[in-house]
């Protein structure tokens, strides 16, 4: 099964998934994001639009790949990856 | 007189409250989040905060406590098949000359929630909530769930119906320099006001078309931007164009509206129907932002005039609140209480309230100021708040 991992900022909004390994059923990357909202429900909506698509500032890769298709989210996840989520940030 | 000031800033939604004759500003709330408009829903207390997140979309927050806890609502979402005709980004190789081509779409993601307003007590769980690209969302479930008003996304002067296929009109809407923030150059509506007379009577004012009005609770909608002028337009009368940056009505007299437009300061005493320039730019009242109206007397308002839509400033480093108490004839400078030297501060256009005898604004200097006698004098309620984006009483 697929590992998730996240910024540690995300789990302020989502504690459920904190201090714990998230391991979801392998599939595409839209899958697994799904498979992640179930555990915490509203996950979605922090990192994708409401059209599925990935948000502008957030990245996704695939064990140290970075995702292609920010659209649809269809690569898939091997049984052994690991989907690593993180944002760009700046400002002050 | 009131007893909460809510703002909204760049770091969170901090709490001022009143007690004993003092106010005093509570711990932030929302820590490190942009929060681009709070307020308080009259009707039951809620308290309502848009926060701006940079990276994980725009979300609403609502806390039932008066601000002891605080929770997210589902978020505002565009249905599926919503579409706006995609504007330019104003961008160094973007060439105005070029010739116009086919309309080009965009599938609409909201951006920012600019706007939260609240149905009339008459319609309880009614909320209204105003975004960029220019959705107004509406919620009868106290902010469970949100519909997009379609009629009014659907308008003619936006390129007709687009969920049914391509245009059928010009889109006269414009985009709004404050979506560029969000790689996008698209309108937004950052003003919402309820006829207390009337709550299927409504009032919204979009950056950049001008203010739009219903009659019958949404279902049409029609411009009301007769006696505007826009002076950065070919045709500075066109009826769309047009960038009101903050409309408010006189719950007292609610056919008197005030708005504070990139080009001056308008008023109308007939329900927006028509509108008069009335700003004084020898008196420093014609830029600026936001605009308060006096509770029961529509002809009373009060701007925060900023030097020129070109610097973005206090004028001559003097920052003063100017009142009329005449629909706009004549304006009075206050600045006892308000500093005179070295001020560069701007008010945003949700950044100035009134209640009752009290006003407060707060600056993005991250300076807020109160009056409690009608803007004659004012103090300071702190000189290092984030950069405020709004001030609303609660």
């Amino acid at each position: 099964m697929p590992t998730v991992e996240m910024t540690r900022h995300l789990y302020r909004f989502f504690p459920a998934l904190e201090n714990r390994v998230i391991r979801v059923d392998a599939g595409s990357v839209a899958e697994v994001l799904r498979a992640v909202n179930e555990l915490a429900p509203g996950f979605a909506d922090y990192v994708l639009d409401e059209h599925g698509t990935l948000r502008k500032h957030v990245n996704l890769t695939i064990n140290d790949r970075i995702l292609v298709d920010r659209k649809t989210l269809s690569e898939r996840v091997p049984d052994d990856g690991t989907v690593y989520i993180f944002q760009a940030l700046s400002g002050g | 007189m009131p007893d909460m000031i809510l703002l909204g800033t760049r770091k969170g939604t901090v709490i001022v409250d009143r007690a004993g004759g003092a106010w005093r500003p509570r711990p932030i709330a929302h820590e490190g989040i942009p929060v681009c408009y709070a307020a308080r829903d009259p009707r039951d207390g809620m308290l309502w905060a848009s926060l701006d997140h940079g990276h994980w979309g725009p979300k609403l927050s609502r806390s039932r406590d008066s601000g002891a806890t605080w929770e997210d609502v589902p978020s505002v979402k565009y249905p599926a098949g919503a579409r706006y005709i995609t504007k330019y980004l104003p961008t160094p190789d973007f060439d105005p000359e070029a010739p116009v081509g086919a309309p080009e779409y965009g599938d609409a993601t909201v951006y920012k929630i600019w706007h939260i307003a609240f149905g009339s007590p008459r319609q309880p769980g009614r909320l209204y909530a105003g975004t960029i690209p220019g959705g107004l969302f509406v919620s009868d479930d106290g902010g469970d769930s949100w519909d997009l008003n379609r009629p009014l996304w659907n308008h003619e002067s936006r390129g007709g119906d687009l969920f049914a296929g391509d245009a059928t009109s010009e889109n006269r809407w414009h985009g709004t320099p404050a979506s560029i923030d969000y790689g996008v150059f698209e309108p937004g509506i950052h003003s919402i006001i309820v006829d207390p007379r009337d709550p299927d009577h409504l009032h919204v004012a979009v950056s950049t078309a001008g203010v739009i009005e219903s009659t019958d609770g949404g279902k049409t909608w029609a411009g009301r931007n007769q006696g505007m002028t826009n002076d950065y337009m070919p045709d500075p009368e066109s009826e769309w164009g047009h960038d009101p940056h903050f409309v408010t009505a006189c719950p007292g007299q609610p056919d008197h509206l005030w708005q504070q437009n990139h080009c001056g300061v308008f008023y109308s005493d007939d329900g927006a129907r028509h509108w008069k320039k009335v700003s004084q730019p020898e008196a420093g009242v014609h830029f600026g932002f936001p605009i308060a109206v006096d509770v029961q007397d529509g002809r009373k308002a009060w701007v925060v005039p900023a030097r020129a839509d070109s610097e973005r400033m206090a004028i001559d480093g003097g920052l003063f609140v100017a009142h009329t108490t005449d629909g706009g004839q004549s304006w009075r400078a206050f600045r006892n209480g308000l500093p005179q030297d070295n001020a560069y501060d701007i008010v945003l256009r949700h950044g100035l309230d009134a209640a009752g005898d009290c006003l407060c604004f707060g600056s993005t200097t991250g300076n807020v100021y109160l009056s409690e006698d009608r803007g004659e004098s004012w103090r300071c309620l702190g000189n290092n708040f984030p950069p405020v984006y709004s001030v609303r009483f609660g």
